[in-house]
């Protein structure tokens, strides 16, 4: 089963399933969380040594990772909790505030 | 009509034969007064091998409440029973249980709530929980206790309803009296009640679901509480179509209020729960004197027949709401309330007084009800009406 959510800022109380069921599985990936957040993680590339620790401890996967290297944030999801940036061994991430004018996001 | 025998025993005992005959796959219950003895007797079923369910031992009603939730998700049939502070403990699991439509089915043995201790009959327990979006009944005997327990079992896992409910009885007065109960033959009751098939249940791991999910941040909290509010709605019919069916193999008629002598009824007394008995006796003996005097008692708390008890007080000069619990700086106790309420769109403007009586047991005697009857007679003849609200019976000094 594919169960299409997006459109579901739209729908009235009689489209959604009673009781707040979610009758399909796999899907957690279509709902926006990202904008819950109020940092962003802001990442050097030349302070990275790529050890991938942010990668282990992020609880929502918002860490991207190509060729075993961390490449983005994924900011669909991120919630800013900022625990990339607190295990971070060599400080190369940076908690920047929303609303203000934020770095290229790398 | 189906087979049925007819038996001396308490209003406890036959909620548990009714539970035991709507086969439920799980109950999660706690012993509390004066329930207890429900619990017990499903659990004496359970060791005699008389019923299939599991059985959940837990340690408190917040457990058990939260243990028929997971279960009730999972796609089991359950049910528990429970009573004043048990009630009051699991209160939150209350509105978990209607917010995410499981059809659990409880047995509420109606007393009051500390303080100061008290283990005896009075609705403050039951009313405390009224606005959890549980369909709730009230009965005045244990027949009505054994009939509504197993109709509850129908309006629950009806698709249009997936609500749970309470099939309340008073403490000790409905609870622990000998009564005289019809109770129908097993396979009757499993072939009205039928099996539950569960629409998304978390145990099929071939259609995975997720039960409990979260509506905040802007999503929709708001209308998940409507989709509640139309289930209640629909509640209305269903409870009549059951009741209809039920009262087919039962013989006995179902409304969601019960009259007498209101069809040329001057004067109203509008109760629930087992004080209907009381008021109906001593209306019987003023009839016998020539008063027109008449009695409602309300069968379904929720959702509450405002429609039906407005048309059954119709004509009325005067009516008497007796309470069993307080809300305290309320104009009067929660059936005034709703009372008052339902005949605020009657042509004819009828005056109704609140009593509050019969707190954490206190007795209901006959000349109480006298004096009820007498006030209403005074008002129908055009004398001032009591103050907003009568302790009725509390000592008090004049």
């Amino acid at each position: 089963m594919t169960w299409d959510i997006s459109k579901m800022d739209e729908w009235t109380y009689q489209q959604f399933p009673p009781g707040a069921v979610i009758p399909d599985a796999g899907n957690s990936n279509d709902y926006i969380t990202g904008g819950w957040r109020s940092e962003r993680p802001w990442r050097s590339d030349e302070k990275c040594t790529q050890c991938l620790l942010c990668w282990i401890v992020c609880p929502d996967s918002s860490i991207n990772v190509a060729d075993e290297k961390v490449t983005t944030f994924d900011l669909d999801h991120c919630k800013g909790c900022g625990i990339c940036a607190q295990v971070c061994p060599v400080d190369a991430i940076e908690m920047v505030p929303e609303g203000c004018e934020l770095p290229e996001v790398k | 009509m189906a087979e049925h025998k007819t038996l001396a025993t308490t209003g406890n005992s036959v909620v548990a034969e009714a539970m035991r005959q709507c086969k439920p796959n799980v109950m999660a219950a706690y012993p509390i007064t004066p329930q207890t003895t429900i619990v017990e007797e499903f659990a004496g079923f359970v060791a005699k091998g008389r019923t299939d369910c599991e059985y959940v031992t837990v340690e408190s009603e917040h457990s058990a409440m939260s243990a028929c939730v997971g279960a009730s998700a999972a796609g089991a049939r359950v049910m528990t029973a429970t009573s004043s502070q048990g009630l009051a403990l699991m209160w939150e699991e209350l509105h978990i249980a209607a917010g995410m439509r499981l059809p659990i089915v409880m047995a509420n043995a109606n007393r009051a709530l500390s303080a100061p201790i008290n283990i005896h009959c009075d609705h403050s327990d039951i009313m405390g929980a009224r606005d959890t979006g549980w369909v709730t009944f009230f009965a005045e005997t244990a027949q009505e206790a054994y009939d509504n327990t197993i109709m509850a079992v129908r309006i629950a896992e009806h698709p249009d309803v997936m609500l749970p409910v309470m099939s309340t009885l008073d403490g000790f007065i409905t609870t622990h009296s000998i009564d005289r109960v019809d109770v129908l033959d097993d396979a009757s009751v499993s072939g009205f009640v039928g099996e539950y098939r569960p629409k998304n249940p978390l145990l099929n791991t071939e259609a995975p679901a997720l039960h409990g999910s979260f509506a905040g941040l802007g999503g929709p909290f708001f209308e998940f509480k409507r989709q509640q509010r139309e289930a209640m709605e629909s509640a209305r019919t269903v409870i009549k179509q059951v009741g209809d069916e039920y009262a087919q193999i039962s013989g006995r008629p179902f409304d969601v209020i019960d009259t007498w002598g209101m069809d040329d009824a001057e004067t109203a007394i509008v109760v629930l729960g087992s004080t209907a008995g009381n008021a109906r006796h001593v209306a019987r003996e003023l009839r016998a004197q020539g008063e027109k005097v008449g009695v409602v008692k309300v069968r379904v708390w929720r959702p509450f027949p405002y429609a039906e008890l407005a048309a059954a007080l119709k004509g009325v000069k005067a009516v008497a709401v007796l309470d069993r619990a307080e809300s305290f700086g309320a104009e009067g106790g929660p059936l005034f309330l709703e009372t008052r309420s339902a005949l605020y769109d009657a042509e004819a403007r009828v005056p109704v007084v609140g009593y509050i009586y019969g707190l954490g047991g206190a007795d209901v005697r006959l000349e109480l009800i006298e004096r009820v009857y007498q006030d209403l007679s005074d008002i129908a003849a055009g004398g001032v009406a009591p103050g907003s609200l009568v302790y009725l019976g509390a000592r008090e000094e004049a």
